[in-house]
């Protein structure tokens, strides 16, 4: 695990592209008079993941719905590959090579978890209604390719055994997986994690740090998340918001010893609700 | 003995209709919540093109397709211009929008063709088959009913399940938020929704049509039935929705056939107050737990 990159220099793992994959600047978002966030920067360099930690109601969850798009920021930039980005359509999210996780997982109950995957392999396919319905070669070529990899990704996740469950019948943690794959199945170059450890066991948060640390030869991650040891132990690059601001940025090790964020850390209100402006989660199981 | 064979014949075949447009009616509402009234004069609006067809010389199967093709078209375009704009706002708009449709394309075709009687053709004879001696309920149009109405049913359930559109749709279905984050163009999904909708209410329009006599307002009992039999499956699940036909086209013909031919619509919206009181979310009950 590197940990020690200067928040400038490229990952060494970064081959082509060298600017960020994903830079925010100086965005401030405001809802009906209250601040969420204010002049925040981050940037998510190649094959990095960027912990963007804090406590609760720093605006963890508005800066995570700015990155996605999904909230358009009073001012300031959001820029993804050196393309300044508008406001997004949620469909639009997978064509540029981003993919998230939702808090809720907003799975497909009543789709066995390998469609559930497939689905979110689907990004690729070029094969549309009409060469579906007439069984063209090509479209039956293609859903074997999209199945296959589908089922690649539960392998990786080591979700294999559940490929024909359905979800209501798994355990959290695999439910978890199985969300993750279906993002990891649009193959995304950059992949949005919210929360991701929230329900999980200090084992399975474990097993979940060395998961996102392997995916980053393939792909750069932001990981918003409260757990101060996953983000720790998984980041390259850690930024630190409170009541809207960043209030630090570095290395983990940087962070760690910096007095703000103990600060803020000691002084958390417990209980506090997120920031305002969140997308609605979605309610377990896509009901 | 006889007659109750001939009953539970009679019986299947119309259900097959009825489940038909029952299917028509749950897949629009099962990714919508939308109960979609103008099922059936959008079916008889299909049905008079195939007649017209048919009349101007072209063959029954010309005609056929015609209505199918005329279906799906009619349904994409109903869901593109009449309902996408209220699909913000609460479902009951796009219910009111269907109800105004269903008067519209009622008068619109009364306008168009006419609102006299006027004889359909069936491809296949109208007579039952003997078996034995006896002539019994099973007509060569009839096994063409059944026959026409499987094949249907097996394709949707093959793009369904084995096809990644199908997929699409039934995410887009099952929750259009998580859809669109994973990539799925939820706005076409619906279209294409409510055109196969549109395409199987068809099937049943020139199914109801054959051999017999059609007129501006020869589907409005179908879509009581069709309703009846959607709720009875759930409405939302397809194959409630074929079970739900056929058990209601069993149930109406021996209401028919033992009680009295009069009774048979009093008898439909019998079972739907028992339904409807004693299973709220239908036979395949699913409906309740998902509404939240």
């Amino acid at each position: 695990m590197s940990a020690t990159s200067s928040p400038a220099a490229p990952s060494p793992g970064a081959a082509s592209a060298t600017g960020p994959v994903l830079e925010l600047r100086d965005v401030t978002v405001t809802f009906g008079g209250v601040t969420a966030l204010s002049g925040v920067g981050l940037a998510v360099r190649p094959h990095q993941v960027l912990g963007v930690i804090g406590p609760n109601g720093a605006g963890k969850t508005t800066l995570f719905n700015v990155a996605c798009g999904f909230v358009t920021p009073d001012t300031g930039t959001i820029v993804r590959e050196s393309r300044e980005l508008g406001r997004l359509h949620a469909h639009q999210l997978a064509g540029l090579g981003m993919a998230r996780t939702l808090q809720g997982l907003g799975l497909f109950d009543r789709m066995s978890v390998l469609d559930n995957v497939v689905v979110g392999a689907d990004r690729h396919a070029s094969v549309g209604f009409l060469g579906s319905l007439l069984a063209l070669p090509r479209a039956a070529r293609e859903e074997r390719e999209l199945r296959e990899r589908a089922r690649a990704v539960l392998e990786e996740l080591g979700i294999a055994a559940y490929a024909d469950r359905y979800p209501p019948s798994l355990p959290y943690p695999v439910r978890k997986r199985v969300a993750l794959a279906r993002a990891l199945a649009a193959e995304p170059t950059l992949l949005l994690l919210d929360e991701p450890a929230s329900g999980l066991s200090a084992d399975e948060m474990d097993e979940l740090g060395d998961l996102v640390r392997s995916l980053t030869d393939r792909m750069s991650v932001m990981l918003v998340e409260h757990h101060m040891d996953l983000v720790m132990r998984v980041c390259d690059e850690i930024t630190v918001l409170d009541f809207g601001r960043v209030i630090a940025h570095g290395t983990p090790a940087e962070v760690r010893d910096d007095p703000a964020v103990l600060a803020a850390y000691l002084g958390e209100v417990v209980g506090d609700e997120d920031a305002p402006g969140a997308l609605p989660a979605t309610p377990e199981g896509g009901r | 003995m006889q007659q109750l064979l001939n009953t539970a014949l009679g019986g299947l075949t119309l259900g097959m209709v009825y489940a038909a447009f029952a299917l028509a009616l749950v897949l629009i509402f099962r990714s919508t919540r939308i109960v979609n009234f103008a099922q059936a004069p959008m079916a008889m609006v299909t049905t008079f093109i195939a007649l017209t067809l048919i009349d101007a010389g072209y063959s029954y199967w010309i005609g056929f397709a015609a209505a199918l093709l005329a279906g799906l078209v009619l349904g994409a375009v109903v869901e593109r211009v009449l309902i996408r704009p209220v699909e913000d706002k609460p479902e009951i708009n796009a219910v009111i929008l269907t109800l105004g449709l269903f008067i519209v394309l009622h008068a619109l075709a009364a306008v168009v063709f006419g609102n006299a009687y006027r004889s359909f053709p069936a491809p296949f004879g109208i007579r039952g088959f003997e078996v034995g001696g006896s002539t019994i309920a099973l007509t060569g149009f009839g096994v063409f009913t059944i026959g026409a109405v499987v094949v249907v049913m097996a394709l949707l359930v093959a793009l369904f399940r084995f096809t990644d559109v199908g997929l699409r749709m039934r995410a887009a279905a099952y929750n259009q938020e998580v859809a669109r984050l994973l990539g799925v163009r939820v706005g076409r999904m619906l279209t294409l929704g409510w055109a196969l909708a549109a395409l199987v209410g068809s099937l049943a329009g020139i199914l109801i049509a054959g051999g017999s006599l059609v007129h501006p307002g020869y589907m409005d009992s179908v879509v009581v039935y069709g309703f009846v039999a959607a709720v009875l499956g759930g409405l939302e699940s397809p194959i409630g929705a074929v079970v739900g036909g056929l058990t209601l086209g069993v149930s109406l013909s021996f209401v028919s056939g033992y009680v009295g031919s009069e009774l048979v619509a009093l008898a439909a919206l019998g079972i739907l107050m028992l339904v409807l009181t004693l299973r709220p979310g239908g036979l395949f009950s699913q409906a309740a737990e998902r509404r939240v």
